[in-house]
């Protein structure tokens, strides 16, 4: 067994205790994975988040939906810092992963990122790599050189992201070569193969055809058994589709988040009701 | 009714043709130059070329024969001794200045970049002359190299920043969201997706320095035998060039133009070289 060289020793014993576990052992259940504490967030002076406390369950869909311009881009990307990369952003509050604060001093973003991976909005595979290698080069670059080891990633990841049967007998081809679907798909791979915990998806499928969104959004269902996920979407039906639970944020702050049929059915603000039966946004 | 709508058409028309006349001329005017200096060179020079050009020292004067092996070897020894300074301090200021540092800071490097890039060659051979040849009391292959390589550093630094900026945002976002450390990916996503445009910039500015004379002159000095220690003085093509051409002997000027010949030769082909890389590039992109 191969772990990453990771300096935190209790992320590596979490994340070995997950990976041990049997069906009947006794596991105690994280109900909550993420928590964000009056997180608020700045680029320069605008503030584009508000003292939005949101816990998102463990192994879940949790969408978050609103207007454009409404701040959950920008919520999703302070899960795992990647707002970072933007000068003169500018964050306050915390964001506990597993009990642990993202943001204490202490903490390598770099650590983060590989516990929340990330899918972007349009699918990225780096274009100097084959489509083996843009799989393992997270690995690869974390330090893992064993061979064998690589392939069985490579190819557990592949199928989890449904794309190994696709890929297969291609795996020297270029990541670019692929349809737009299998691209992301092959992003998806990329991310899995780092083993993360959470799995943030910024508008996964706003690039693609109804057919290849229908993929993405199964695999989606079947990721959730082993991997917490938080997807924000523009498209409300694909919220209803995927979600467990769903966010509702607008104008930068939180206004509900509750069971996905609940917000959709019955939700308890008036904004979101609005929003949600289409009257504006 | 046809007066003034069809005068105005005519009158359009005509100005139309002028431009593009005018623009067609300038373009042969910059074509045109290229083509008469390759071709007289090729006229003048190719008389000249023998296997005993490339193969054998200058011999002194009135002897027939000889060649500008040393030069042409003392101008790759040149150029590689460049490249080893040039390569790596520009290639790396160029990452610098896309990837890090401050906003204000940056704009000024790239100011003096920008600088150092009109600042006449021959400068360059009097600064090297004043820091090295003076300081070690000789004319020195690794004068003219850091000569050669101060002039490559703010050419490759440039290209370099402007292809790495280039790269798509999604890539440097990819990488960092799997977790991989910001050097790791710069290093081996952002430099790797860049490099194509890179190996252009740095051939483009090996082109350029290889043709250089002014810098060599104080500091490279030229050698009419082979250089054996690069701390002493070495041959180069365009140097040899300068010596053949300004001398009084139609021989050494027959030799002269070979040399030219061969360097004209050596940026064609670099400059072609450049075109097949960026193809393959846009071929797979």
């Amino acid at each position: 067994m191969i772990t990453l060289p990771m300096p935190q020793p209790e992320v590596i014993e979490s994340r070995d205790r997950e990976a041990a576990a049997t069906p009947d052992m006794e596991q105690e259940p994280l109900p909550l994975v993420i928590e964000s504490k009056n997180l608020s967030m700045w680029y320069g002076s605008k503030r584009a988040i508000e003292n939005v406390s949101l816990d998102i369950p463990a192994r879940a869909v949790t969408a978050i939906i609103g207007p454009s311009g409404c701040g959950k881009s920008t919520f999703l990307r302070a899960l795992n810092r990647m707002h970072e990369l933007v000068p003169h952003a500018r964050i306050e509050g915390s964001v506990l992963l597993d009990g642990e604060n993202l943001y204490a001093s202490d903490v390598d973003p770099a650590i983060v990122r590989r516990r929340v991976g990330m899918i972007f909005q349009k699918s990225n595979p780096f274009p100097t790599m084959s489509i083996g290698e843009n799989v393992i080069i997270g690995l690869r670059l974390n330090g893992v050189r064993d061979r064998k080891f690589l392939n069985e990633r490579l190819e557990k990841s592949l199928r989890m992201a449904a794309l190994w049967d696709e890929v297969k007998d291609d795996l020297h081809k270029s990541g670019t070569s692929l349809s737009g679907g299998q691209q992301q798909r092959l992003c998806i791979a990329r991310a899995l193969a780092v083993e993360p915990e959470v799995i943030l998806m910024d508008e996964p499928c706003s690039a693609l055809d109804p057919i290849a969104t229908a993929k993405i959004e199964e695999l989606i269902q079947g990721l959730k058994a082993q991997y917490t996920i938080v997807i924000v979407t523009h498209n409300m039906q694909q919220a209803g589709r995927v979600s467990d639970f769903t966010a509702f944020f607008y104008m930068g702050r939180l206004i509900e988040i509750g069971s996905t049929t609940k917000i959709f059915t019955n939700p308890s603000q008036k904004q979101t009701e609005d929003y949600i039966t289409g009257r504006f946004g | 009714m046809r007066t003034g709508r069809t005068d105005s058409h005519s009158w359009r028309k005509l100005k139309s043709t002028c431009i593009s006349g005018l623009t067609f001329c300038s373009a042969i005017l910059v074509i045109a130059p290229l083509a008469l200096v390759f071709f007289y060179v090729l006229k003048s020079g190719i008389g000249a070329i023998n296997l005993g050009f490339f193969t054998h020292l200058p011999k002194p004067v009135g002897e027939p024969g000889g060649g500008m092996v040393n030069a042409i070897v003392g101008s790759l020894e040149l150029l590689a001794l460049a490249s080893v300074v040039g390569i790596p301090v520009g290639v790396l200021g160029g990452v610098y200045l896309a990837e890090y540092g401050a906003a204000r800071v940056n704009s000024l490097l790239r100011f003096i970049a920008d600088v150092l890039n009109g600042v006449p060659s021959i400068t360059w051979g009097v600064v090297v002359y004043g820091l090295i040849v003076l300081r070690f009391k000789s004319f020195s292959a690794y004068a003219g190299g850091l000569a050669l390589a101060l002039i490559m550093i703010p050419l490759i630094l440039r290209t370099t920043e402007e292809v790495i900026l280039l790269v798509p945002v999604g890539y440097r976002e990819a990488a960092l969201a799997l977790g991989i450390a910001r050097w790791k990916t710069i290093l081996q996503i952002v430099v790797k997706t860049a490099s194509r445009g890179i190996i252009t910039g740095i051939l483009l500015a090996l082109a350029r320095v290889g043709g250089e004379t002014a810098p060599l002159l104080f500091t490279a000095f030229g050698n009419h035998f082979w250089n054996h220690d690069l701390s002493e003085p070495i041959a180069a093509l365009p140097l040899q060039i300068f010596t053949y051409a300004i001398s009084p002997y139609d021989d050494w000027h027959r030799q002269a133009w070979a040399g030219a010949l061969v360097l004209v030769t050596g940026v064609f082909c670099v400059n072609v070289l450049v075109r097949i890389v960026t193809r393959v590039r846009t071929a797979s992109a």
